[in-house]
């Protein structure tokens, strides 16, 4: 009744350009940033930001990097865990190096120090592409993995080579270390994830997403057409990478607090975040979260309707979570191959037309 | 011959006999890859699911037991009869067929003419699926399998090269396990079953047909169906006999899924569409990584086998993209 | 998506709040699923089914029911984190990570959260320092006594002057821990050592036995886990090393460990920190008010092997602190920080051992607010395949105790100073 264009009058061009067209999702993506922001940091406790929010949105945010790679630019990644080792580790340095750098910045430079490393992993795209792209990227995922387990000094020469985040604060609240509050966590998370989420949607819709798209459409065909194909592919990586590293960064110092690089960054985490993006939409930034907040909050979901509900045997419940979630996954993929992002898309669809379809 | 000559050649040898291990894997892989253009990431748990499948019919578990109890309040475990090893075998490939068809008629029937990365997002929710059900099914824990297959080491082959080193060089002669000889002999086996089975059956070359072209397949009157159930089936005896072998060495358990990792180096090396590529690009990684761990692992603190294969035919695409003995990738605009 | 959010929240809002806080509780953070499946459901259903006797013998500890609240973790780091966050606001009294990487992780929660955690022959090793780790506790054994112990055993043998020592090992945060203590031992002892890493998940050993076989060292440690194990095993079978020189941890040596590599397993030896099999006098009453009635966790077919009799200690073990708690502070319905004063002083002793029903099961130690790792004393037991039976070969001997504690000192105060921490003083 509501959705829909008329009567939104737009009378300059930078209307016309804006992401939300239609007023009501404007509106919606309003209510849903002041809630965030205002509302869910003063009601949320230690076991919903810890066991799902913070992962959802740190996954989120991985997810965005990943689809930037995959979704726009079109090249698939399995090296996601070791990207975020990566950050992971540059975030454990630099915190323990230099303590009175505040945590912001170890992060932001953690992410720029992936996105060299992704560049540099990123330098076979040139050659190798489709599936074989993915399975080379897995060079990276084992290759990072082993670095960071065997070079003590990354670890600060620990005995086990386990790493553990030290507390830092952000304006006199803890964010790192057991004593973070939830609120504080949950907010210096969602401000990334805000910032983050923000640039990425500018980013491609402007020129460089743009040249993305065109390599993933057709790369000789772009090439032709003057997109640079080493620019553009590279540039893909760095920002994915990017992302990523915040990430991992992210996913040590706020979410775990320590972390042994096989069990945290392994393949099955590189796994779990192409998941997100294949289920969520590939190409949609709003696909990310909803990829991120399925592959999150289901399994927990689950877990607590089957052993809290129900009152299951927890290894049965665990066996059915597998067996629900691999369901759900290709009954998704039947029903609407394009992920979540394109029922999203096609439902909006139908409600502007709503109540007339014809 | 020197020691440093003859331990080099040993771990060749036991580099190809690794190899030979990986191509099993892939081979499932590339069945799949080349009739329908499936990237099949369920591979490794369908060995597992197929290994557990032969442990349970052999000792005669019954089914779901756990899940049973759980909601009967009953006590069942077994039949309480054993089946031979042959019969076990011939029952669960009739199980792999059944599965086969259930893929067949309830996800791929629907994602045809789907892109590669969705048809590879279908069989990861797969993989999920069978991780879980395959538990269900057979319960969590470690089985031993045994289907009469010898391993140990060859003493036969240890007695008759000990002699080849210098006196007191420190060589006790080749070292190579029973149970990698059968694996070879059996991978021999299936490679050529496999490719007399294409060239000169009916449905063999109606699987080339289909592999070469899709459309023109289905125009001259080939039924894609009943191809792909055909294909599923090859892939979940593929995969028995590679869950046979690795689970022989290892028991039965849920790192056998695993084992997809290590194929897919082998994969890439070789092209993801041809079955010869399989085992050679599965000898040139088994040999390769076991060298590297050889003289090169001890300087650089070892355990370098699983980044060192993916390297290795990272290398290999650098100068051939689509892999040793994949079809050449042509684009056009 | 969003209806989708708010059914989960609304459904595990109703969940969080549908229990009652009478009841002692005690999380069991178990993995019946993933790659170590085969290992967690025994530990899991030992350390279930000891509550459940203690509910049903004895009608609970001092009249308060015992609650055990399980929870799956997968071995999975993130899904520890979520059982942990889970079962913390229910009262639980310590928390039995049972994964060296959760461990680590809620180490620093834990601790902010005043929950004590036993980590029992796993976990961070100098948290054995009760000084700087007040909530941690990893009586009676760690990996570094574990090491100790092993070269002990080594040296009953013989001096080990000349000789080489391999060490097998998971190439993780776990299966790194002993190299800087054989490192020492050594040096001490005069024998050279060869470390070996084997790559998660570790199915592909060819390598690793290949290098051993050609080098021939004269013993062999390995700190294995999962599918690791049963192929290391079934490899040096079959390079014929012999068996009585090769050593496990005490996660390398389950009855899932050999029963793979068949009769070839003969003679293999693990550490151990309590005893074999269902010979015990408790096992009867297992038996009487557990499994005849139907209550027995999980399949109920694994009591008497060496991870449920694991997992059986670890819940005796907890009870026993829940008493001494219940004893020094007079309440029965003790809290997290009364369960941690009960833990600390825990004493076990040969007469509270047998009168348990577990006489002789494991060593009588005592903790302290020094010392939160007990003696450190372990046992080597060994495989007979014929009989398919764990049989212990050696009493609980000593560990080398004044290289181990000097390495706690260093790693501790290395871990105090990273993280600010000033070590409380125990006098």
């Amino acid at each position: 009744m509501f959705y829909r264009e008329s009567g939104d009058f737009k009378t300059k061009y930078v209307d016309d350009n804006q992401t939300f067209p239609i007023k009501l999702d404007r509106l919606g993506y309003y209510a849903i940033i002041a809630i965030a922001f205002l509302v869910v940091p003063f009601v949320i406790n230690d076991y919903w930001a810890n066991a799902v929010m913070v992962p959802f949105l740190i996954l989120s945010i991985a997810a965005i990097g990943l689809n930037i790679l995959i979704g726009y630019c079109g090249q698939v990644s399995l090296g996601t865990g070791g990207f975020m080792a990566v950050g992971a580790y540059a975030c454990y340095k630099l915190m323990t190096s230099f303590p009175e750098m505040s945590i912001f910045f170890c992060v932001l430079i953690s992410g720029g120090i992936t996105a060299l490393v992704g560049v540099l992993f990123g330098l076979p795209s040139l050659r190798i592409k489709g599936f074989y792209l993915a399975v080379a990227t897995l060079a990276a995922q084992f290759f990072l993995v082993w670095l960071f387990n065997k070079v003590p000094w990354f670890y600060n020469y620990s005995a086990s080579g386990q790493i553990n985040a030290p507390e830092r604060a952000v304006f006199d609240f803890l964010v790192t270390g057991p004593n973070a509050t939830a609120a504080s966590k949950y907010l210096f998370c969602l401000v990334f994830v805000f910032i983050l989420a923000w640039i990425a949607r500018n980013l491609t819709r402007g020129r460089v997403g743009r040249s993305w798209m065109a390599i993933r459409d057709m790369d000789i065909a772009a090439e032709i057409i003057g997109v640079n194909p080493l620019k553009t592919k590279l540039s893909a990586f760095a920002v994915s990478s990017f992302f990523i590293g915040i990430a991992g960064a992210l996913f040590f110092s706020v979410y775990l607090g320590a972390v042994e690089v096989g069990e945290a960054f392994g393949i099955t985490q590189s796994f779990l975040v192409l998941f997100m993006v294949i289920i969520g939409g590939l190409g949609s930034i709003f696909g990310s979260f909803a990829g991120a907040a399925f592959l999150v909050l289901m399994p927990v979901f689950l877990k607590n309707v089957m052993v809290g509900g129900l009152g299951w045997p927890t290894d049965i419940a665990a066996h059915l979570e597998f067996v629900i979630v691999g369901g759900l996954i290709v009954f998704f993929l039947i029903v609407e191959p394009h992920g979540l992002a394109q029922l999203w898309r096609l439902a909006k669809e139908k409600l502007r037309l709503w109540p007339f379809p014809h | 011959m020197s020691a440093d000559f003859l331990y080099t050649l040993e771990v060749i040898l036991n580099g190809l006999m690794a190899g030979v291990m990986y191509s099993l894997v892939a081979l499932g892989f590339v069945l799949i890859y080349k009739a329908s253009g499936i990237f099949n990431y369920a591979q490794g748990v369908m060995a597992l699911f197929a290994a557990m499948t032969l442990v349970g019919i052999q000792t005669g578990q019954v089914p779901f037991s756990h899940l049973i109890n759980a909601i009967f309040g009953t006590e069942v475990h077994h039949f309480g009869w054993t089946v031979p090893a042959v019969f076990a075998i011939i029952l669960t490939l009739g199980v792999m067929i059944l599965f086969a068809f259930i893929v067949e008629r309830y996800v791929l029937k629907h994602l045809v003419n789907q892109e590669p990365i969705i048809l590879f997002m279908a069989t990861i929710g797969l993989a999920y699926f069978m991780e879980g059900f395959g538990d269900l099914m057979w319960g969590a824990d470690i089985k031993t399998l045994d289907v009469g297959i010898p391993s140990g080491a060859s003493v036969w082959l240890e007695d008759a090269t000990i002699g080849w080193g210098v006196e007191g060089g420190g060589f006790y002669g080749f070292y190579i396990d029973k149970l990698d000889m059968v694996a070879a002999v059996v991978a021999i086996v299936l490679v050529v079953t496999l490719t007399l089975f294409s060239q000169y059956t009916t449905t063999g070359r109606a699987l080339r047909a289909v592999a070469d072209d899709h459309q023109a397949a289905l125009s001259v009157g080939i039924s894609l169906r009943t191809i792909w159930v055909i294909v599923w089936s090859i892939a979940g005896f593929v995969a028995l006999v590679a869950g046979v072998m690795w689970g022989s060495k290892s028991g039965v358990q849920f790192s056998l899924s695993l084992i997809a990792l290590k194929a897919l180096p082998v994969l890439m090396l070789g092209g993801f569409t041809s079955i010869p590529g399989a085992i050679v690009g599965g000898l040139i990684i088994g040999v390769g990584e076991k060298l590297f761990e050889f003289w090169v692992g001890p300087l650089i603190g070892g355990a370098t086998e699983n980044w060192f294969a993916y390297m290795l035919a990272l290398l290999f695409l650098v100068f051939r993209p689509q892999g040793l003995f994949g079809e050449k990738i042509i684009e056009r605009v | 998506m969003k209806s989708r959010k708010l059914a989960a929240l609304a459904v595990v809002a109703t969940l969080a709040s549908s229990s009652a806080i009478a009841d002692l509780v005690f999380p069991s953070l178990s993995y019946r699923t993933g790659p170590y499946a085969a290992n967690g459901i025994p530990f899991a259903d030992g350390y279930a089914d000891y509550f459940t006797l203690i509910n049903q013998r004895d009608g609970g500890l001092g009249g308060e029911n015992l609650k055990l609240l399980e929870c799956e973790t997968g071995y999975n780091t993130q899904k520890g984190v979520e059982c942990y966050e889970s079962t913390k606001g229910e009262g639980a009294l310590v928390y039995q990570p049972l994964s060296t990487g959760i461990t680590y992780q809620l180490i620093p929660k834990a601790s902010a959260d005043g929950i004590p955690i036993h980590s029992m022959g796993y976990g961070r090793t100098s948290a054995a320092n009760g000084k700087v780790f007040e909530h941690v506790f990893n009586y009676p054994v760690n990996y570094w006594n574990g090491a100790s112990v092993a070269i002990n055993h080594f040296l009953d043998q013989g001096s080990l002057d000349g000789k080489t020592v391999a060490l097998v090992y998971h190439n993780s945060a776990y299966g790194k821990e002993p190299i800087r203590t054989l490192q020492e031992l050594s040096k001490k002892h005069g024998f050279s050592l060869t470390e070996i890493p084997v790559d998660h998940p570790g199915q592909e050993q060819k390598s690793q036995w290949l290098q051993i076989r050609r080098e021939r060292p004269d013993y062999v440690i390995m700190y294995g886990w999962g599918v690791m194990n049963q192929v290391a095993i079934q490899e040096a079978a079959n390079i014929r090393f012999n068996m009585e020189n090769f050593m496990g941890i005490w996660w390398s040596g389950s009855e899932n460990d050999v029963i793979p590599a068949g009769a070839k397993a003969n003679g293999y030896k693990a550490l151990t920190f309590h005893n074999t099999g269902a010979g015990y006098p408790v096992f009867a009453d297992i038996q009487e008010y557990v499994v005849d009635k139907g209550m027995a966790a999980g399949a109920g077919d694994q009591i008497g092997t060496v991870l449920y009799n694991r997992g059986m200690y670890a819940a005796m073990l907890a009870v026993e602190a829940a008493r001494t708690a219940q004893e020094i502070h007079g309440t029965m319905a003790i809290n997290a920080s009364q369960m941690r004063d009960g833990m600390e002083a825990l004493e076990i002793t040969e007469e509270k051992m047998a009168a348990l029903g577990l006489a002789g099961f494991g060593p009588s130690f005592s903790v302290s607010c020094e010392n939160h790792g007990g003696p450190g004393n372990a046992a080597v037991q060994q495989w007979d395949a014929a009989a398919k039976k764990w049989n212990l070969i050696t009493e609980f001997t000593p560990s080398d105790m004044d290289v181990i504690g000097a390495l706690i000192e260093e790693d501790s105060a290395a871990y105090a100073a990273e993280n600010s921490i000033t070590p409380r003083s125990c006098s």
